[in-house]
């Protein structure tokens, strides 16, 4: 449980679980990246500090436009390796600005960024974009060309030829979830979720190690948006880009960021601080407010079901004898959950009408609402199911959907305190060591519920 | 006696077919200067359309030189430059790209003006130069308006060119003046509707064209 709950920082290898190899080399980073990540997980890297290598470093950087206008403002900050930094801040706060300064489609006016410790400004504007996936708000594909063209575009201007470019293509659409039989289609026939699949498949084409995305799901209905950040953490977890990620929606911000810079009006960072500790201990009025209400509830999410006490004493299978459901049935287990032969569930049953009646009836059993997957999915998930469940309790299922146990409200608010106790401790102790790093245990990991 | 009357007498009879005065040869000279117009006029129109276009600057002076083209009388220009430059083809060309330049221009600006801007974006941020930029992202796309723009032109320079035969030169305009001339309507009409079908004829061409160059991603998503 212990190794579970604690939430590895950004860049951990561990976060992100065996990399598939694969024979195309998808998401074969190159091996100096893997080497810079594990350097970089094993001082942690859940803090900006001196002396760990950050693929991107912005560094006091000023955007002021000929008019007097000020974008950003002496806005420092180090992106992590490997992760996912999500810039997040009302309109006009600097976000966008600061992620086209990283690509030159914006020049910076003062500090300077830093692209694995050399200046931007270094080498040819085109061949650091080249370098840089770039995916923007409505995709923004090329409507004259087909999808695969359109993902094999950088690759093509990199002088791949045209086999290889498609192959790379037909592989990318796999990827990201695209039907291969679109591939000869034009961008107007795709919906909009589709699209943007796209739009994101060709900014990883010549597999860079860099990707810079400006609201690239805001355009979509809520509903493929989810599908679309699920998808994006899913490929994340196989490919470990160092991805910085703009959204007005903090929501998205936290949902997909390892770090999230929040950013106010004149282009100033607020906080730069994991979603987890941005939930629980906000910088300023700014940033709370603009977290918006029910930051103790969401911030559930992060903490584990893993180390949750589950019962399976009021647990009985549909075919139980009536000495087995008496036995179940005690004073304390008001109700009985009923599971089908598989151990899968299928309602709840008062105790007092099972007991001594003709067997179980499951016509007249209690809807014993979602279920949440003890271990992966989190507290919050959990408290959820208890709170909708008609008895209090909610009803935990393994991977296959098969009940593990239950836990009742009060359980579930135990387990929160333990772990608000426990995440605590394990920050205060790291405060005490003064080693950097803030609180150490988030377990669950991130669904895009 | 119908305009039909003279058009059935105009094409039955079979000297109209043959020599230098025959229809097969004006058809060609016509089409000749046409061509020769329009293509000069794209030389100069495409060019500044794609790069103002592109650029988004000099709209505004776009604007006044193709209002003031467009307000030259192509007739009177030829017969100046007729008295001032002599017997040629010189003459002729000028009133005809004079015609021709604005509604490329204008259209070709506008069409690349007006590409959606995002994908521009998308190229730009994923390492495009501007050349490629411009004839890989916008130029395709814009590809279809700059046709429209280019088959107006052809359409007027077909009709228009008719003037050369005023100063001496061939082309279907040959049949109108000299039939004037004569007071021979047969070849009037004749020659006419020969120029109108050119004209209908263009059209045609550039639908084909339209059909052959333009990508159906283009074609179908408008």
């Amino acid at each position: 449980m212990r190794e579970r709950s604690h939430r590895t920082g950004p860049g951990n290898p561990a976060r992100r679980g065996p990399r598939p190899v694969t024979g195309r080399n998808i998401g074969g980073l190159n091996s100096p990246r893997n080497g810079l990540r594990a350097r970089a997980a094993q001082a942690d890297s859940r803090h900006v500090r001196k002396g760990i290598r950050a693929l991107i470093r912005i560094e006091s950087v000023t955007k002021r436009y000929p008019d007097g206008t000020v974008a950003v403002d002496r806005l420092s900050l180090e992106i992590p390796d490997g992760s996912v930094t999500v810039l997040v801040g009302p309109s006009g706060c600097g976000k966008t600005t600061t992620l086209r300064m990283i690509n030159r489609m914006v020049e910076l006016s003062e500090g300077r960024i830093l692209l694995d410790g050399a200046d931007i400004t270094r080498q040819p504007v085109n061949t650091l974009r080249r370098s840089m996936g770039y995916v923007i708000q409505n995709a923004g594909l090329f409507q004259h060309r087909t999808i695969v063209d359109n993902i094999a575009t950088v690759p093509r201007m990199l002088g791949w030829d045209r086999g290889r470019a498609r192959t790379r293509a037909m592989d990318l659409m796999e990827r990201v979830g695209l039907d291969a039989g679109l591939a000869k289609r034009y961008p107007y026939q795709l919906s909009g979720g589709q699209q943007q699949r796209v739009g994101v498949a060709r900014a990883l084409a010549a597999d860079p190690p860099v990707l810079l995305m400006d609201e690239p799901f805001s355009a979509v209905d809520p509903i493929v948006r989810k599908t679309l950040q699920a998808e994006l953490l899913r490929i994340q977890e196989e490919l470990g880009k160092t991805i910085v990620f703009v959204t007005h929606d903090i929501d998205e911000a936290i949902r997909l960021g390892d770090m999230v810079a929040v950013m106010r009006t004149g282009g100033k960072l607020a906080q730069f601080a994991p979603p987890d500790e941005l939930l629980s201990a906000p910088a300023d009025e700014f940033v709370e407010d603009f977290l918006g209400a029910g930051r103790g509830v969401r911030r559930l999410s992060f903490f584990t079901s893993a180390g949750l006490e589950l019962t399976t004493d009021p647990v009985v299978a549909v075919d139980a004898s009536a000495a087995q459901i008496a036995e179940r049935a005690t004073d304390d287990v008001p109700y009985l959950l009923v599971t089908d032969a598989d151990g899968r569930p299928l309602g709840w049953a008062r105790a007092k009408d099972a007991v001594g009646g003709e067997g179980l009836d499951a016509a007249q059993l209690l809807s014993h609402g979602r279920p949440f997957e003890f271990g992966r999915d989190s507290l919050r998930d959990a408290l959820d199911c208890a709170v909708l469940s008609p008895t209090g309790w909610a009803v935990a299922v393994d991977g296959d959907g098969r009940v593990v146990g239950v836990a009742s409200q009060e359980t579930i608010a135990g387990a929160i305190r333990d772990a608000h106790a426990e995440r605590k401790g394990s920050a205060d102790r790291k405060a005490a060591a003064g080693a950097p790093g803030g609180p150490g245990a988030t377990g669950a990991r991130r669904t895009a519920r | 006696m119908s305009i039909f009357h003279f058009i059935n007498a105009f094409f039955s009879d079979g000297s109209h077919w043959h020599g230098y005065d025959g229809i097969p040869t004006r058809i060609m000279e016509h089409l000749q200067y046409s061509f020769m117009a329009l293509g000069i006029a794209a030389g100069i129109a495409l060019p500044v359309g794609l790069i103002t276009g592109h650029t988004g600057r000099g709209g505004n002076a776009l604007a006044l030189i193709a209002t003031a083209a467009r307000a030259l009388p192509s007739f009177g220009l030829l017969v100046l430059m007729f008295f001032w430059l002599g017997i040629g083809l010189t003459p002729v060309m000028i009133p005809l790209v004079a015609l021709a330049v604005p509604p490329i221009l204008v259209t070709t600006y506008e069409a690349v003006r007006t590409v959606d801007p995002s994908p521009v974006d998308a190229a730009r941020g994923m390492g495009m130069g501007p050349a490629a930029v411009l004839f890989q992202v916008e130029l395709p796309v814009a590809l279809p308006l700059i046709l429209s723009g280019l088959r107006s032109a052809a359409i007027q320079v077909v009709s228009t060119a008719a003037i050369a035969a005023y100063v001496s030169l061939g082309g279907l305009g040959r049949y109108v003046i000299d039939g004037l001339y004569q007071r021979n309507y047969e070849i009037v009409v004749g020659g006419a509707t020969l120029i109108a079908g050119l004209a209908l004829a263009m059209i045609a061409l550039f639908w084909l064209v339209e059909r052959l160059v333009v990508s159906p991603g283009v074609r179908r998503g408008r």
